[in-house]
C-alpha cells in the first residue's frame, strides 16, 4: 500500500519522468557575473525573477533550450522546467503552481471551466508547430499509408501487416500514455479523421507506454510495432512513414517544409498557457520565444517554427 | 516516616511505570491509527466514484477514462496475473535458494551468498524496468514467438525476481530456526538428507517460510515502476493463461501514470482512490490468510506439543 503515501507517489512520478530523459529538470540560472549581482542587490528591478514552466513531454526539451538561451539574455530570470504531459501542466496551471503550461493539445472545455472555477483565465500562445510521424521498424517493408488506413490499424480493424501490403506480421500499436497531448491529438485528428461525432477509440490492445524512449526501444527492436511520436523525437534508427491524406492523394513525409505549406496531414500547433494575460517577465519571456531568434532553436530540435 | 518515604518512593516509580507504560501502548496503537486513517481517507476520496460512476460502467472491461470508460476488471485481473505468475517463479527459486543457503551449502559460501541476495533486493526498480525493457522482453519476443515481449509474462519475471531477495532472506531465517535436534533426530533414524529437508525441517519452518511467501506476494503486488515499463500497459481482461504471453496494465501502473494528470475531485481522480482502495484490500486478504493458516498451525503444534 506504500504507494498510495504522497511522497511515494511523487517519487514514482520521479521515476517516470528520469525514464523520459527529463523528469524533474529544474535550471538554475546563475547570475552572469559578480557585476550582474552587485546591481541585483542594489535595485530591486533586477532582482532575480523565477517563471514556473511545467507540461508536455513533446515541448520539454524545446522548452530548455529555450531556457538555456534565455538565460544569456536576461541573467536575472529563473526559468524551472519540468515535463509531465500536458494534461499534467494545465491541472498544474489550474490549481496555480506554474507560470506557464506548456501543452501540444489545446486546453479541453473542462479544463477551462475548471480553471475558471479557480479564479485563473488560461491564455493561448501558439509557440510552435511539430509534426507527428508514423515509425515503424527499419526491416518493415511499408514505405507509406494513407491516414484511413492508419486509422483502422490503431483502432483495430486492421490486424496484420499484410492487409496494408505488408509480411505477414501481426500489429503492434504503441502509443504514448493518456495524459499525453499527442496521445490525445492522435486519436482526434487521426483515429477518428478529425470527425466530430466519430466515437472511435483506440484499440484496446495497444501498448500505452509512458515515454517516448519506450515507443522507440519497441520500434527499434520489433518488426511488427507501430507507433508515432514527435518528428523532434525520430531518429535514423526508425523509419518514417510516408502519409496521404486519402487514398489517391499523394503520400508527404514529414518536414519542415511539408508541415509550413500544409501538405502533411497529421501536423499540429504546440501551446503555452499563461494565467490571465501575462505581464511582466513572463509577457517579455513569451514575447522572446515568439522571436525569430527563439525560433531558430525550434528548428534546430527538429519542430516547426511559426511563420509569422 | 521511613513507611512514608517508601509510599513515596513507590509512588514515583508507579506514575513513571505508568508513563513509560501508556508511551508504548501509545506507539503500538499508532500504526492501527495510521492504517485507519488512510483507510478512511481512501474511503472518502473513493466513494464519490461509486456516486459518479454507474455500477455497470465500472464493472465493464473497458478502462479509457479519457473518454468515461472506467472498468476496473481489466486493471485487477493485471494485476492479479502479474502476481500468480510472479509467485510462480519466487515461490520455487526463493524457498530453494533459502534451503540451499541454510541447509546444505559450507558456512563460508552462505556468509558470501546470503548479503550478495540481500543486494538483489536493494536493486531500485526502475534499474530492473530498463533491463526489462531493453533486454528481457525484446528476446521473449524472438524465443516466445509473441508479437511483443512487453507483455505480462516479462511483468511475472521481473516482479519474481524482485520478491525473490524477500522469501530468501525471511525463509532463511526461519529454517534456520528450526532446532538442529530435529534434523539429528531424522537423520539418526536413517532419514537422507533430502527426506530430512523436505519431511522435518521445511514443514517444521512451514509458518516462517508460509510468511516469507506472504511477503515477497505483498512485494510483488505493490511494484509499479518496473511493471509500468515492461507489461505494455494495455487494459486487456485476462480470461486464461494464454493472456500471461499478452501486455496488461496493472492497477499500480494505472494509479501512477494517470494520477499526475487528473484534475482535483474529479470522476477520474475519485476512481483511481477506488482503485487504490481495491488494491488495499487485496493486499489485507493476503495478510490475513497468511496469518490465518499461521494461526491455525499454531493451535495444532501445540496441541501436539501437550
Amino acid at each position: 500500500m506504500d504507494f498510495l503515501v504522497p511522497g511515494h507517489l511523487s517519487q514514482y512520478n520521479l521515476y517516470v519522468q528520469n525514464i523520459k530523459r527529463l523528469l524533474v529538470l529544474t535550471f538554475i540560472i546563475l547570475l552572469a557575473g559578480c557585476s550582474g549581482r552587485g546591481i541585483s542587490a542594489q535595485d530591486p528591478s533586477h532582482q532575480i525573477k523565477i517563471i514556473e514552466n511545467k507540461g508536455s513531454d513533446t515541448i520539454v526539451n524545446l522548452a530548455l533550450a529555450w531556457a538555456e538561451e534565455y538565460q544569456v539574455i536576461d541573467p536575472t530570470v529563473q526559468l524551472s522546467v519540468t515535463g509531465g504531459g500536458s494534461g499534467t501542466g494545465i491541472a498544474a496551471l489550474i490549481n496555480g503552481t506554474v507560470d506557464l503550461a506548456n501543452a501540444s493539445r489545446r486546453i479541453k472545455e473542462e479544463e477551462r471551466d475548471a480553471a475558471l472555477e479557480n479564479g485563473s483565465d488560461p491564455v493561448e500562445f501558439v509557440i510552435a508547430r511539430d509534426a507527428i510521424a508514423i515509425i515503424v521498424n527499419l526491416e518493415n517493408p511499408i514505405e507509406h499509408l494513407t491516414l484511413q488506413q492508419i486509422s483502422a490499424i490503431y483502432s483495430g480493424a486492421i490486424n496484420n501487416w499484410k492487409e496494408v501490403g505488408g509480411e505477414d506480421r501481426p500489429i503492434v500499436r504503441l502509443s504514448r500514455e493518456t495524459n499525453s497531448g499527442t496521445h490525445v491529438y492522435f486519436l482526434e485528428e487521426v483515429i477518428r479523421l478529425g470527425e466530430k461525432d466519430n466515437q472511435t477509440l483506440f484499440a484496446q490492445n495497444t501498448l500505452l507506454l509512458p515515454s517516448s524512449e519506450g515507443i522507440g526501444a519497441e520500434i527499434r527492436q520489433n518488426p511488427n510495432a507501430i507507433g508515432y511520436d514527435g518528428l523532434g523525437y525520430v531518429n535514423d534508427d526508425m523509419k518514417v512513414i510516408g502519409v496521404a491524406l486519402a487514398d489517391g492523394k499523394p503520400y508527404i513525409f514529414p518536414s519542415a517544409m511539408t508541415v509550413n505549406n500544409d501538405q502533411y496531414p497529421i501536423a499540429r500547433d504546440l501551446y503555452m498557457y499563461t494565467n490571465g494575460e501575462p505581464e511582466g517577465v513572463i509577457k517579455e519571456y513569451l514575447d522572446w520565444i515568439l522571436s525569430s531568434e527563439a525560433q531558430e532553436i525550434v528548428t534546430e530540435l527538429g519542430f516547426v517554427p511559426i511563420t509569422k | 516516616m521511613k513507611s512514608k518515604q517508601i509510599t513515596r518512593k513507590e509512588t514515583v516509580s508507579s506514575i513513571r511505570e505508568f508513563l513509560i507504560t501508556a508511551l508504548i501502548k501509545a506507539a503500538g496503537y499508532s500504526a492501527i491509527l495510521f492504517v485507519g486513517m488512510i483507510f478512511l481517507f481512501l474511503l472518502l476520496e473513493s466513494f464519490p466514484a461509486l456516486r459518479e460512476v454507474e455500477l455497470s460502467n465500472l464493472l465493464s472491461s473497458r478502462w479509457y477514462p479519457i473518454e468515461d470508460y472506467y472498468g476496473v476488471l481489466p486493471l485487477i485481473g493485471g494485476t492479479l496475473i502479474i502476481t500468480i505468475g510472479a509467485t510462480l517463479i519466487a515461490l520455487p527459486f526463493g524457498v530453494g535458494t533459502a534451503i540451499y543457503l541454510s541447509e546444505i551449502a559450507p558456512r563460508w559460501l552462505r556468509e558470501t551468498l546470503k548479503p550478495l541476495v540481500e543486494v538483489l533486493g536493494g536493486l531500485p526498480s526502475v534499474v530492473l524496468g530498463f533491463l526489462g525493457m531493453l533486454i528481457l522482453s525484446p528476446y521473449l519476443r524472438i524465443w516466445l514467438d509473441i508479437p511483443t515481449g512487453l507483455s505480462a509474462f516479462a511483468g511475472a519475471i521481473l516482479l519474481g525476481g524482485i520478491a525473490i531477495p524477500t522469501v530468501v532472506t525471511v525463509a532463511e531465517d526461519a529454517l534456520d530456526a528450526v532446532p538442529k535436534s530435529y534434523r539429528d533426530a531424522s537423520l539418526a533414524i536413517g532419514a537422507t538428507e533430502w527426506q530430512t529437508i523436505w519431511r522435518v525441517t521445511l514443514p517444521a519452518a512451514r509458518s516462517g517460510v508460509l510468511t516469507a511467501v506472504m511477503l515477497g506476494i505483498g512485494r510483488a503486488i505493490g511494484e509499479t515502476m518496473t511493471v509500468m515499463m515492461v507489461t505494455g500497459n494495455a487494459p486487456i481482461l485476462p480470461t486464461g493463461l494464454k493472456d500471461l504471453f499478452s501486455p496488461v496494465r496493472t492497477m499500480t501502473a494505472t494509479i501512477a501514470a494517470e494520477m499526475g494528470e487528473v484534475a482535483n475531485s474529479s470522476t477520474h481522480y475519485h476512481v483511481l482512490f477506488l482503485i487504490g482502495i481495491i488494491l488495499f484490500l487485496i493486499s489485507l486478504a493476503v495478510n490475513v490468510a497468511a496469518s490465518a493458516v499461521v494461526f491455525r498451525q499454531k493451535k495444532s503444534q501445540e496441541r501436539i506439543l501437550s
